[in-house]
Protein backbone atom coordinates (compact mmCIF):
# COMPACT_ATOMS: atom_id res chain seq x y z
CA UNK A 1 0.00 0.00 0.00
CA UNK A 2 1.42 3.19 -1.22
CA UNK A 3 1.95 6.12 1.57
CA UNK A 4 -0.81 8.41 -0.20
CA UNK A 5 -3.80 5.66 0.38
CA UNK A 6 -2.34 4.52 3.78
CA UNK A 7 -2.35 7.76 5.60
CA UNK A 8 -6.01 9.19 5.55
CA UNK A 9 -7.12 5.66 6.00
CA UNK A 10 -4.61 5.42 8.79
CA UNK A 11 -5.98 9.22 10.05
CA UNK A 12 -9.66 7.24 9.95
CA UNK A 13 -8.74 4.34 11.81
CA UNK A 14 -7.07 6.72 14.30
CA UNK A 15 -10.48 8.66 14.70
CA UNK A 16 -12.86 5.97 14.51
CA UNK A 17 -11.01 4.43 17.50
CA UNK A 18 -11.23 6.73 19.35
CA UNK A 19 -14.87 7.45 19.69
CA UNK A 20 -17.60 5.50 20.74
CA UNK A 21 -19.27 5.31 17.28
CA UNK A 22 -17.48 1.90 15.96
CA UNK A 23 -17.54 -0.42 18.54
CA UNK A 24 -21.17 0.20 19.42
CA UNK A 25 -21.85 -0.34 15.60
CA UNK A 26 -19.82 -3.37 15.77
CA UNK A 27 -21.76 -5.01 18.37
CA UNK A 28 -25.10 -3.91 16.97
CA UNK A 29 -23.99 -5.29 13.55
CA UNK A 30 -22.33 -8.40 15.32
CA UNK A 31 -25.74 -9.28 16.76
CA UNK A 32 -27.64 -8.52 13.89
CA UNK A 33 -25.42 -11.41 12.10
CA UNK A 34 -26.31 -13.54 14.74
CA UNK A 35 -29.69 -12.89 15.02
CA UNK A 36 -30.20 -13.60 11.17
CA UNK A 37 -28.27 -16.48 11.37
CA UNK A 38 -30.82 -17.88 14.41
CA UNK A 39 -33.66 -16.94 11.97
CA UNK A 40 -32.29 -18.21 8.98
CA UNK A 41 -32.11 -21.79 10.69
CA UNK A 42 -35.49 -21.94 11.93
CA UNK A 43 -35.23 -20.39 15.46
CA UNK A 44 -33.04 -23.40 16.15
CA UNK A 45 -31.46 -22.72 19.78
CA UNK A 46 -28.64 -24.27 19.44
CA UNK A 47 -27.54 -21.05 16.89
CA UNK A 48 -27.85 -18.55 20.10
CA UNK A 49 -26.69 -14.89 18.46
CA UNK A 50 -25.31 -13.65 21.35
CA UNK A 51 -22.48 -16.69 20.75
CA UNK A 52 -21.99 -15.57 17.15
CA UNK A 53 -21.86 -11.98 18.50
CA UNK A 54 -19.01 -12.37 20.61
CA UNK A 55 -17.03 -14.88 18.57
CA UNK A 56 -17.08 -12.55 15.67
CA UNK A 57 -16.33 -9.01 17.36
CA UNK A 58 -13.43 -11.24 19.29
CA UNK A 59 -11.86 -12.18 16.30
CA UNK A 60 -12.17 -8.49 14.91
CA UNK A 61 -10.78 -7.10 17.68
CA UNK A 62 -7.85 -9.46 17.53
CA UNK A 63 -7.41 -8.85 13.88
CA UNK A 64 -7.60 -5.29 14.50
CA UNK A 65 -5.11 -5.34 17.57
CA UNK A 66 -7.85 -3.40 19.64
CA UNK A 67 -7.94 -3.98 24.00
CA UNK A 68 -10.80 -4.57 25.67
CA UNK A 69 -11.19 -1.17 27.51
CA UNK A 70 -11.14 0.22 24.28
CA UNK A 71 -14.36 -1.90 22.64
CA UNK A 72 -15.66 -1.30 25.95
CA UNK A 73 -15.70 2.31 25.68
CA UNK A 74 -18.31 2.44 22.87
CA UNK A 75 -19.79 -1.07 24.09
CA UNK A 76 -20.98 0.09 27.14
CA UNK A 77 -24.16 1.83 26.40
CA UNK A 78 -25.28 -1.76 25.01
CA UNK A 79 -24.07 -3.01 28.68
CA UNK A 80 -25.57 -0.23 30.23
CA UNK A 81 -29.30 -1.16 29.51
CA UNK A 82 -29.05 -4.28 31.12
CA UNK A 83 -30.50 -2.26 34.08
CA UNK A 84 -33.47 -0.96 32.37
CA UNK A 85 -33.94 -4.08 30.24
CA UNK A 86 -34.23 -5.72 34.38
CA UNK A 87 -36.68 -2.75 35.66
CA UNK A 88 -38.89 -3.50 32.42
CA UNK A 89 -39.16 -6.93 33.11
CA UNK A 90 -42.06 -6.72 35.83
CA UNK A 91 -44.42 -5.72 32.48
CA UNK A 92 -44.68 -9.34 31.46
CA UNK A 93 -44.72 -10.30 35.30
CA UNK A 94 -47.43 -8.12 35.60
CA UNK A 95 -49.42 -9.58 32.55
CA UNK A 96 -48.73 -12.90 34.15
CA UNK A 97 -49.86 -12.10 37.93
CA UNK A 98 -53.22 -14.37 38.39
CA UNK A 99 -50.37 -17.56 37.92
CA UNK A 100 -47.57 -16.04 39.38
CA UNK A 101 -49.68 -15.76 42.72
CA UNK A 102 -51.11 -19.29 42.41
CA UNK A 103 -47.50 -20.47 41.62
CA UNK A 104 -45.61 -19.17 45.65
CA UNK A 105 -45.14 -21.96 46.95
CA UNK A 106 -43.24 -23.77 43.67
CA UNK A 107 -41.51 -20.87 43.20
CA UNK A 108 -40.13 -20.54 46.67
CA UNK A 109 -39.49 -24.46 46.66
CA UNK A 110 -37.30 -24.47 43.10
CA UNK A 111 -35.72 -21.59 43.69
CA UNK A 112 -34.22 -22.52 46.81
CA UNK A 113 -33.55 -25.96 45.71
CA UNK A 114 -31.83 -24.62 42.12
CA UNK A 115 -30.04 -21.42 43.61
CA UNK A 116 -28.08 -24.16 45.96
CA UNK A 117 -27.68 -27.22 42.73
CA UNK A 118 -26.54 -23.87 40.70
CA UNK A 119 -23.49 -22.72 42.76
CA UNK A 120 -22.78 -26.38 45.22
CA UNK A 121 -22.47 -28.24 41.80
CA UNK A 122 -20.27 -25.79 40.24
CA UNK A 123 -17.72 -25.32 43.51
CA UNK A 124 -17.48 -29.32 43.55
CA UNK A 125 -16.90 -30.26 39.92
CA UNK A 126 -14.07 -27.31 39.88
CA UNK A 127 -12.86 -28.42 42.80
CA UNK A 128 -12.63 -32.46 41.90
CA UNK A 129 -11.28 -31.23 38.63
CA UNK A 130 -8.05 -29.61 40.01
CA UNK A 131 -9.20 -25.86 38.76
CA UNK A 132 -7.59 -22.89 40.35
CA UNK A 133 -8.96 -21.26 43.44
CA UNK A 134 -9.69 -18.16 41.81
CA UNK A 135 -11.48 -19.65 39.21
CA UNK A 136 -13.33 -21.58 41.32
CA UNK A 137 -14.46 -18.61 43.33
CA UNK A 138 -15.37 -16.65 40.27
CA UNK A 139 -17.69 -19.78 39.08
CA UNK A 140 -19.80 -19.60 41.88
CA UNK A 141 -21.96 -17.05 40.98
CA UNK A 142 -21.93 -17.85 37.62
CA UNK A 143 -26.10 -18.67 37.00
CA UNK A 144 -27.02 -14.67 37.92
CA UNK A 145 -27.10 -11.98 35.65
CA UNK A 146 -24.18 -10.49 35.10
CA UNK A 147 -23.51 -6.96 37.38
CA UNK A 148 -24.92 -8.95 40.60
CA UNK A 149 -22.43 -11.76 39.56
CA UNK A 150 -19.13 -9.50 39.43
CA UNK A 151 -20.49 -7.72 42.24
CA UNK A 152 -20.46 -11.35 43.98
CA UNK A 153 -17.35 -12.52 42.70
CA UNK A 154 -14.78 -9.56 44.47
CA UNK A 155 -16.78 -10.08 47.50
CA UNK A 156 -15.24 -13.44 47.96
CA UNK A 157 -12.55 -13.07 46.01
CA UNK A 158 -12.97 -14.22 42.84
CA UNK A 159 -12.18 -12.47 39.65
CA UNK A 160 -15.00 -10.07 38.56
CA UNK A 161 -14.03 -9.95 35.07
CA UNK A 162 -13.71 -13.92 34.44
CA UNK A 163 -17.39 -14.07 36.19
CA UNK A 164 -18.70 -12.07 33.37
CA UNK A 165 -17.24 -14.31 30.76
CA UNK A 166 -19.13 -17.53 32.99
CA UNK A 167 -21.99 -16.07 33.72
CA UNK A 168 -22.56 -15.48 29.51
CA UNK A 169 -21.10 -19.20 28.78
CA UNK A 170 -23.48 -20.10 31.65
CA UNK A 171 -26.49 -18.17 29.78
CA UNK A 172 -25.18 -19.39 26.22
CA UNK A 173 -25.49 -23.27 27.71
CA UNK A 174 -28.96 -22.72 29.17
CA UNK A 175 -30.84 -21.02 26.14
CA UNK A 176 -29.00 -24.26 23.81
CA UNK A 177 -29.94 -26.53 25.90
CA UNK A 178 -33.19 -26.07 28.47
CA UNK A 179 -35.33 -27.23 26.00
CA UNK A 180 -34.22 -30.62 24.85
CA UNK A 181 -33.68 -31.24 28.49
CA UNK A 182 -36.71 -30.84 29.57
CA UNK A 183 -38.49 -32.21 26.55
CA UNK A 184 -36.07 -35.38 28.14
CA UNK A 185 -37.69 -34.86 31.48
CA UNK A 186 -40.90 -34.89 29.93
CA UNK A 187 -42.01 -31.62 32.11
CA UNK A 188 -44.78 -29.62 29.85
CA UNK A 189 -45.28 -26.91 32.22
CA UNK A 190 -44.58 -23.61 30.59
CA UNK A 191 -44.42 -21.94 34.43
CA UNK A 192 -41.95 -24.44 35.26
CA UNK A 193 -39.81 -24.70 32.54
CA UNK A 194 -38.98 -21.27 32.05
CA UNK A 195 -38.61 -20.97 35.56
CA UNK A 196 -35.98 -23.21 35.80
CA UNK A 197 -34.23 -21.67 32.82
CA UNK A 198 -34.46 -17.95 34.35
CA UNK A 199 -32.77 -19.55 37.88
CA UNK A 200 -30.10 -21.58 35.96
CA UNK A 201 -29.57 -19.33 33.12
CA UNK A 202 -30.08 -15.63 33.62
CA UNK A 203 -31.25 -12.96 31.33
CA UNK A 204 -29.71 -15.07 28.35
CA UNK A 205 -31.81 -18.03 29.27
CA UNK A 206 -34.60 -15.35 29.86
CA UNK A 207 -34.47 -14.24 26.30
CA UNK A 208 -34.49 -17.74 25.02
CA UNK A 209 -37.76 -18.28 27.52
CA UNK A 210 -39.45 -15.75 26.03
CA UNK A 211 -39.17 -17.08 22.30
CA UNK A 212 -40.95 -19.75 23.60
CA UNK A 213 -44.04 -17.93 25.11
CA UNK A 214 -44.45 -15.08 27.23
CA UNK A 215 -45.69 -17.65 30.36
CA UNK A 216 -42.35 -18.95 30.26
CA UNK A 217 -40.67 -15.45 29.76
CA UNK A 218 -42.28 -14.26 32.36
CA UNK A 219 -41.51 -17.18 35.39
CA UNK A 220 -38.03 -17.05 34.11
CA UNK A 221 -37.90 -12.91 34.61
CA UNK A 222 -39.52 -13.61 38.12
CA UNK A 223 -36.62 -16.51 38.12
CA UNK A 224 -33.64 -14.57 37.47
CA UNK A 225 -34.44 -11.29 39.89
CA UNK A 226 -35.19 -13.91 42.68
CA UNK A 227 -31.70 -15.58 41.87
CA UNK A 228 -29.84 -12.75 41.85
CA UNK A 229 -31.04 -12.22 45.70
CA UNK A 230 -31.06 -16.12 46.63
CA UNK A 231 -26.97 -16.24 45.55
CA UNK A 232 -26.21 -13.11 46.97
CA UNK A 233 -26.55 -14.51 49.98
CA UNK A 234 -26.31 -18.46 49.43
CA UNK A 235 -23.37 -17.99 47.60
CA UNK A 236 -20.93 -15.96 50.27
CA UNK A 237 -22.20 -18.75 53.33
CA UNK A 238 -21.32 -21.74 50.96
CA UNK A 239 -17.86 -20.49 50.66
CA UNK A 240 -17.25 -19.89 53.78
CA UNK A 241 -18.12 -23.32 55.13
CA UNK A 242 -16.19 -24.61 52.40
CA UNK A 243 -12.99 -22.73 53.60
CA UNK B 1 -40.91 5.69 24.44
CA UNK B 2 -39.12 8.32 25.80
CA UNK B 3 -42.10 8.45 28.81
CA UNK B 4 -41.70 4.67 29.02
CA UNK B 5 -37.77 4.98 28.97
CA UNK B 6 -38.07 7.79 31.74
CA UNK B 7 -40.15 5.12 33.96
CA UNK B 8 -37.76 2.54 33.42
CA UNK B 9 -34.87 4.47 34.59
CA UNK B 10 -36.84 6.22 37.01
CA UNK B 11 -37.52 3.22 38.61
CA UNK B 12 -33.76 1.58 38.37
CA UNK B 13 -33.05 5.16 40.17
CA UNK B 14 -34.90 4.84 43.04
CA UNK B 15 -33.68 0.78 43.38
CA UNK B 16 -30.14 2.21 43.46
CA UNK B 17 -30.87 4.64 46.12
CA UNK B 18 -33.11 2.13 48.06
CA UNK B 19 -31.02 -1.01 48.58
CA UNK B 20 -27.88 1.99 49.48
CA UNK B 21 -30.02 3.26 51.98
CA UNK B 22 -31.30 0.40 53.37
CA UNK B 23 -28.46 -1.90 52.62
CA UNK B 24 -29.95 -4.18 50.85
CA UNK B 25 -28.47 -7.37 49.37
CA UNK B 26 -30.45 -6.85 45.67
CA UNK B 27 -29.47 -5.54 42.88
CA UNK B 28 -30.36 -1.93 42.01
CA UNK B 29 -32.05 -2.92 39.28
CA UNK B 30 -34.14 -5.79 40.44
CA UNK B 31 -35.60 -3.14 43.55
CA UNK B 32 -36.62 -1.13 40.56
CA UNK B 33 -38.40 -3.87 38.97
CA UNK B 34 -40.29 -4.22 42.44
CA UNK B 35 -40.81 -0.75 42.51
CA UNK B 36 -42.51 -0.77 38.67
CA UNK B 37 -44.68 -3.68 40.05
CA UNK B 38 -46.02 -1.64 42.70
CA UNK B 39 -46.82 1.12 40.56
CA UNK B 40 -48.52 -0.98 37.77
CA UNK B 41 -50.83 -3.05 40.57
CA UNK B 42 -51.69 1.14 42.34
CA UNK B 43 -52.77 2.22 38.62
CA UNK B 44 -54.63 -1.34 38.11
CA UNK B 45 -53.18 -1.96 34.58
CA UNK B 46 -50.01 -1.50 31.86
CA UNK B 47 -49.39 1.72 30.09
CA UNK B 48 -49.44 0.74 26.53
CA UNK B 49 -46.47 2.60 25.84
CA UNK B 50 -44.70 0.93 28.63
CA UNK B 51 -45.59 -2.61 27.35
CA UNK B 52 -44.46 -1.93 23.88
CA UNK B 53 -40.89 -0.32 24.74
CA UNK B 54 -40.65 -3.43 27.35
CA UNK B 55 -41.42 -5.95 25.06
CA UNK B 56 -38.65 -4.20 22.46
CA UNK B 57 -36.34 -4.11 24.97
CA UNK B 58 -36.52 -7.92 26.19
CA UNK B 59 -37.27 -9.57 23.00
CA UNK B 60 -33.46 -8.78 22.47
CA UNK B 61 -32.70 -9.07 25.92
CA UNK B 62 -29.41 -11.18 24.89
CA UNK B 63 -27.71 -8.43 23.08
CA UNK B 64 -27.03 -6.52 26.27
CA UNK B 65 -25.10 -9.78 27.09
CA UNK B 66 -22.48 -9.44 24.52
CA UNK B 67 -20.14 -6.95 25.66
CA UNK B 68 -19.53 -8.36 28.99
CA UNK B 69 -18.82 -11.70 26.79
CA UNK B 70 -16.24 -10.06 24.37
CA UNK B 71 -14.36 -10.14 27.91
CA UNK B 72 -13.28 -13.66 27.38
CA UNK B 73 -10.62 -12.01 25.29
CA UNK B 74 -8.74 -11.19 28.37
CA UNK B 75 -8.92 -14.53 29.96
CA UNK B 76 -7.86 -16.81 27.15
CA UNK B 77 -4.76 -17.95 29.07
CA UNK B 78 -6.82 -19.29 32.06
CA UNK B 79 -9.49 -20.70 29.56
CA UNK B 80 -6.05 -22.74 27.98
CA UNK B 81 -5.17 -24.12 30.97
CA UNK B 82 -8.20 -24.93 32.89
CA UNK B 83 -10.61 -25.79 29.99
CA UNK B 84 -11.79 -29.16 31.18
CA UNK B 85 -12.75 -27.75 34.54
CA UNK B 86 -14.53 -24.91 33.64
CA UNK B 87 -16.30 -26.76 30.96
CA UNK B 88 -17.46 -29.69 32.45
CA UNK B 89 -18.56 -27.48 35.57
CA UNK B 90 -20.58 -24.98 33.69
CA UNK B 91 -22.21 -28.04 31.33
CA UNK B 92 -23.16 -30.38 34.01
CA UNK B 93 -23.75 -27.67 36.64
CA UNK B 94 -26.45 -25.48 34.03
CA UNK B 95 -27.98 -29.20 33.66
CA UNK B 96 -28.36 -29.89 37.15
CA UNK B 97 -30.05 -26.71 38.15
CA UNK B 98 -32.60 -26.35 35.43
CA UNK B 99 -33.40 -30.55 36.04
CA UNK B 100 -33.83 -29.77 39.85
CA UNK B 101 -35.29 -26.32 39.47
CA UNK B 102 -37.72 -27.84 37.03
CA UNK B 103 -38.59 -30.90 38.87
CA UNK B 104 -39.29 -29.23 42.32
CA UNK B 105 -41.24 -26.23 40.89
CA UNK B 106 -43.44 -29.84 39.14
CA UNK B 107 -43.18 -32.16 42.07
CA UNK B 108 -44.85 -28.88 44.45
CA UNK B 109 -46.91 -27.17 41.94
CA UNK B 110 -48.76 -30.70 42.03
CA UNK B 111 -48.66 -31.43 45.68
CA UNK B 112 -50.62 -27.74 46.35
CA UNK B 113 -52.40 -28.05 43.17
CA UNK B 114 -51.04 -24.70 41.76
CA UNK B 115 -50.21 -26.74 38.56
CA UNK B 116 -52.51 -27.02 36.24
CA UNK B 117 -50.58 -27.30 33.26
CA UNK B 118 -53.29 -28.09 31.07
CA UNK B 119 -55.01 -24.99 31.60
CA UNK B 120 -54.76 -22.01 28.89
CA UNK B 121 -52.81 -19.04 30.68
CA UNK B 122 -51.04 -18.29 27.43
CA UNK B 123 -52.49 -15.51 25.75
Amino acid sequence: MSDELANPLGEIWVYLSATPLLWLTATLAAYLIGFTLFERLRRNPVVQPVAVAVAILVVVLLASGTDYDTYFDGAQFVHFLLGPATVALAVPLYAQAKRVKRSLLPMAAALLAGSFTAAASALAIALMLGASRESILSLAPKSVTTPVAMGIAEKIGGLPSLTAVLVILTGIVGAMTATPLLNLLGLKDHAARGFAVGVASHGIGTARAFQVSELAGAFAGIAMGLNALATAIIVPLLVRVLG
Amino acid sequence: MITALTILLTCQLAGEIAVRLVGLPVPGPVAGMVFLLAGMALYGRIPQILRDTATGLLSHLSLLFVPAGVGVILHFERIGTEWLALTAALLLSTWATIAVSALVFTGVSKRVGAGDPDEADIP
